[in-house]
């Protein structure tokens, strides 16, 4: 029996129930209705499919047609993903402006890539070769920072017979002929990949390397790792968004997959103002020239929202697939699960924590783990390496770090930055608390490899005199920081450089939003140098108040103002500043 | 089961709270409009919620009380619940549910709309940049409003919330420019009085004709209360984006709002998340606070202040929690402040415009306006520390610079938050009254500053200190 004569028996909020859908399978994709609204069967009982409807279901009537697709919800994948600016199930906004202007319509069912723009392909293979999935058959030039490696799909090997020569296709144009054995097949630039099914990983890597992301407080105290997990917990107004939208534009990554899944309107405008302008300090080029934007705002229907995490990850495992680094930014995942929430009460689901359903937590470690560090094997015995680094938003209701989704999500991530109310009402950003934050990732070997000073033991000094100043704080609350000796009045002032001079930094500030590691650990040897030579001073018998009096002070404290990001060599000027003044 | 023109149904299966069952219904969708002919002759409207062959479950708008299930029909309209828009609207009082209340009739040649509104597309937003003069001071220098922006006043109750939301519409200005201006109003289950309040303060100002309030008083039935801010908003968009009006929404009290919702819920036996309230209570909240903003291609926009009071005062309450999730910043209102008679009570600490960043400096307001703003939050925030410590060590025993702190704390709260209900201050009047309280401050104090402004701006005040001036 097929589905070509199922009907709508039930409509509530975005579920939808159907009849005589035994033909169909669990995961497809469906149209709803007489206006064929996509959407997703999420549960099959006997020849009753429940369907999420992937847009407003107001207007719908029992009785109407149902459809299967006969295939699950999948990615378009093909040249022409970058640069686009997505909905939660890749639908190009820019091709809903043409069909409903200002407002979203519904019931438009389109491809995710432009399927008549051409791309000019030039082939790296050529007819005689062995082919493997993901071999690579050519490049298009995708954007000016990323060309786009053409791989053949997952499911196809065996010897090419044809490789189409250098030229403008289109994404369906064939341009190869492989005898797989079986048969002759057809390649073309376009693959569909079902969004929820992981895309098989290579040999994985440990995560050892570094995304350097120019934010001192990340990369200097709780560094991300290539093919890592992080979360970013804060409450609202803890300053999460800027911080994300800070890495993407600044993370040494090849491409970016930014995700506002739920959140602002107004804030995704800004995302498209803004990455189309900015320049990355590496290429000389728009960061949105190797960028892909999924916008499903919160007013967008919640459906999608659980989808676009999945249609976003997806994306970034096939670049990662072409050996790209790519870094997945989901803002928020808490929306996400809040999605998962309203569809599991629709079902009428036995709730777990907090009404959230009991699979919650599985569902997050899936999402984590999609991460990784791995490498492809090519043809000729080496290995191109790729990644993919996920950073997700969590957004717990009043800023309670023990509530379910961050609960869950610290099971699944090595890499915790937690936002913090205090510091943010303090105006100290980005304001992820370095008591509450950790990073397991050890990256130790990449500085000693890359970095000229030395990071580890700099981050040893600096992490044990905010905890000496942590402690003396308790102090100072109850009896004022005069009370105290003069050794602790210099750790509490030398922690306030760090604080104040090296952790807080100005995301729109143009010379200090982005900050090399080569001025990081320049900074962070000025104030050490510092704190040693007070300390030294002080013992020896020079007054506090003279110590910190001192001009060069002043200096420190304005140093990632006034020392340009691409001259380093000014803060050596300032180190020897720093110990003259203590040699008088 | 009697079919009559419309399709009608009579005889109800189940009667409870706002919600009303019919069985054996045919060809009715989901959302559709009906409207219940009670026993007595009145008419309710409501919509559907859940539709399958067997039954459609209604949320009736009034409320099912008074409805028997024997002699109650329902009739299906064949559309979603729809308002016949216009500029007209401008100047007249409608019910919670669209109906006027002025005795007037509706206008006639209005453009139909289903109130649910659709989401605007990312991609055709335009960023707000525009910055309002509201002419008060802690909100122009330290969370700006700018055109387009959702900025919620989060009050507690007892506070003046609705003084100060008129103090913003009577004087709201765009720096420089004279466009079309309307007030959008929306009053679920307020007080006969606030509705009172803010009819007359429109009035007075002779605003009202550039207004439309739309009232669910406390007493109106909580379902109303739900489409209360659609109407009000659909009515918003038209003018915004069809009438090119600057609109400022008032919605006011969004508390209310959620109630009635969790009520309604409640009342389908939907499973509850915190504290009873629906699990897509944030999805919900979205649909109101996120018809905002301004698109391109128009000239218009809409300005969201949508007002809540806090229940108990906790910020961390599901409704001011997920409402600061989505819009743009917060104002948030403070009762020591209110207690220690400071108008508007407006601490500036938990108080946040998330978008001004990009609306104020140079050309727009002043160069120094991003770091004065930082300066004052930063040495505020200090402030309250060293309170707590003088508390315990006595204001003696503090340094001097502690002690300037603690007298630029006191100044800051009486000189540049406090200002009269009738004064408005210019952002440059406001800017420069911040320099003159930094002057309390010892000039090392000031490190969000950058050394040109110092230079600039920066003058001691303040006691034996005067003397380094010269």
């Amino acid at each position: 029996m097929n589905s070509e004569n199922s009907t709508i028996l039930r409509i509530n909020g975005p579920v939808v129930f159907a009849d005589r859908m035994g033909a169909a399978g669990l995961g497809e994709q469906v149209d709803v209705g007489t206006e064929k609204l996509t959407g997703e069967i999420i549960a099959l009982d006997n020849d009753t499919a429940t369907i999420q409807v992937y847009e407003d279901t107001t207007g719908l009537k029992p009785g109407e047609p149902v459809a299967a697709r006969g295939a699950p919800l999948s990615a378009w994948l093909g040249p022409g993903i970058l640069r686009s600016v997505y909905d939660g199930i890749q639908r190009p906004l820019d091709t809903l402006r043409e069909f409903s202007g200002t407002f979203l319509a519904r019931g438009l069912s389109t491809p995710g890539i432009d399927l008549e723009r051409t791309w000019v392909f030039t082939p790296q293979m050529q007819a005689g070769d062995t082919i493997a999935p993901l071999s690579i058959l050519g490049e298009v030039p995708e954007t000016d920072l990323v060309a786009h490696r053409v791989l053949v799909p997952h499911g196809v090997a065996g010897t090419l017979t044809w490789v189409a020569e250098a030229g403008s296709y289109r994404v369906t144009d064939v341009i190869a002929r492989v005898d797989a054995g079986d048969g002759e097949r057809e390649l073309t630039m376009l693959q569909r990949w079902p969004i929820r099914r992981p895309r098989p990983i290579g040999r994985r890597l440990p995560p050892r390397v570094p995304v350097i992301t120019g934010q001192r407080v990340i990369d200097f105290l709780f560094p991300a790792a290539r093919g890592g997990a992080c979360a970013i917990p804060g409450g609202f107004g803890t300053g999460k968004t800027v911080t994300q939208h800070q890495l993407a534009k600044w993370s040494d990554v090849d491409v970016i997959v930014y995700i506002g899944c739920g959140e602002r309107g107004n804030e995704m405008t800004q995302v498209l103002d803004e990455f189309p302008v900015l320049i990355d300090p590496r290429s000389g080029k728009p960061i949105m020239e190797r960028t892909a934007l999924i916008a499903n705002t919160s007013n967008m229907p919640v459906t999608a929202r659980e989808a676009s995490i999945y249609t976003g990850i997806t994306l970034a495992e096939y670049y990662r697939d072409m050996g790209y680094h790519v870094a997945v930014m989901a803002d928020s995942t808490s929306r996400w699960a809040e999605a998962l929430r309203e569809i599991s009460g629709r079902l009428e689901e036995m709730p777990a924590e907090e009404g959230y359903p009991a699979y919650l937590a599985s569902r997050i470690g899936e999402v984590y783990e999609r991460a990784g560090r791995a490498e492809t094997a090519e043809a000729d015995g080496t290995a191109r390496e790729g990644s993919v680094t996920i950073i997700g938003a969590v957004s717990p209701p009043g800023g309670d770090f023990s509530e379910p989704v961050t609960t869950h999500t610290k099971r699944f991530v090595r890499t915790f930055w937690g936002l913090d109310r205090d510091l943010a009402s303090a105006r100290h950003f980005p304001s992820i608390n370095w008591n509450t934050s950790y990073s397991e990732y050890d990256v130790s070997a990449w500085y000693a490899e890359h970095a000229a000073l030395p990071w580890a033991a700099l981050r040893e000094r600096a992490t044990a005199l905010l905890q000496e100043d942590d402690r003396l704080q308790n102090i100072v609350k109850l009896i004022g920081p005069d009370a105290l000796p003069d050794r602790q009045r210099i750790v509490l002032e030398s922690a306030r450089l760090v604080k104040e001079a090296f952790l807080q930094q100005g995301a729109f500030s143009e010379t200090d939003s982005y900050c090399p590691v080569p001025k990081q650990l320049g900074m962070m040897d000025v104030i050490l140098t510092f704190h040693e030579r007070a300390l030294k001073a002080s013992a020896a018998g020079r007054p506090v108040h003279r110590i910190l009096a001192l001009p060069v002070v002043e200096a420190i404290h304005r140093m990632k103002e006034t020392v340009p990001a691409d001259d380093p060599g000014a803060l050596d000027a300032l180190k020897k500043q720093v110990e003259a003044a203590f040699e008088e | 089961m009697s079919h009559q023109n419309g399709r009608m149904y009579r005889d109800l299966r189940r009667a409870g709270g706002p919600i009303i069952v019919v069985e054996r219904v045919a060809d009715a969708a989901y959302g559709e409009l009906v409207e219940i002919l009670c026993g007595d002759g009145a008419v309710r409207r409501g919509t559907v919620l859940d539709i399958s062959n067997e039954r459609a479950v209604i949320q009736v708008f009034e409320g099912a009380q008074g409805l028997s299930l024997r002699g109650t029909s329902v009739r299906f309209l064949g559309k979603s619940l729809e308002f016949s828009v216009s500029a007209e609207l401008l100047g007249r009082v409608l019910s919670g549910a669209g109906r006027p209340l002025d005795g007037m009739a509706l206008p006639f040649d209005g453009s139909t709309r289903g109130i649910y509104g659709s989401a605007i597309n990312p991609v055709m937003r335009d960023y707000p940049r525009d910055v309002i003069e509201t002419g008060v001071s802690v909100i122009d220098v330290m969370d700006t409003l700018v055109r387009g922006q959702k900025l919620p006043i989060f009050s507690g109750n007892g506070l003046p919330h609705n003084e100060l939301a008129a103090q913003i519409a009577r004087q709201a200005r765009i720096r420089g420019s004279e466009e079309k201006f309307a007030v959008v109003f929306a009053a679920m289950g307020v007080k006969h009085d606030d509705a009172a309040f803010f009819r007359e303060e429109l009035e007075r100002t002779g605003a009202l004709h550039n207004a439309a309030m739309f009232l669910n008083l406390a007493s109106d039935p909580p379902e109303e209360r739900l489409v209360t801010p659609r109407f009000a908003l659909t009515l918003a968009e038209y003018l915004a984006f069809d009438e090119d009006y600057h609109v400022l929404v008032i919605l006011t009290d969004m508390t209310n709002y959620c109630e009635a919702l969790r009520e309604m819920t409640s009342a389908r036996g939907e499973v509850p998340s915190r504290k009873g309230y629906p699990g897509y209570l944030y999805s919900d909240l979205a649909e109101i606070y996120e018809r905002c903003g301004r698109v391109k291609g128009a000239k218009g926009s809409i300005t969201q202040l949508p007002i809540l009071t806090m229940p108990n005062d906790d910020i961390t309450h599901p409704i001011p929690d997920l409402t600061g999730y989505i819009t743009e910043g917060q104002i948030v209102l403070d009762r020591e402040l209110h207690q220690k008679n400071v108008y508007p009570p407006i601490n500036p600490l938990p108080s946040l415009s998330r978008i001004m960043k990009d609306a104020i400096g140079g050309e727009r307001t002043r160069a120094d306006h991003a770091d004065v703003a930082n300066q004052l939050y930063s040495s505020y925030a200090q402030v309250g520390n060293i309170r707590s410590l003088a508390a315990i060590v006595g204001a003696d025993e503090l340094t001097d610079s502690d002690q300037r702190h603690l007298r630029f704390g006191d100044a800051f709260e009486t000189r540049f938050v406090t200002q009269a209900q009738d004064a408005r201050r210019t952002i440059e009047d406001s800017l420069t009254l911040a320099w003159d309280l930094l002057g309390l401050l010892p000039r090392d104090a000031l490190h969000r500053v950058s050394p040109d402004e110092l230079e600039q701006y920066y003058r001691v005040r303040g006691g034996a200190d005067e003397g380094e001036e010269a």
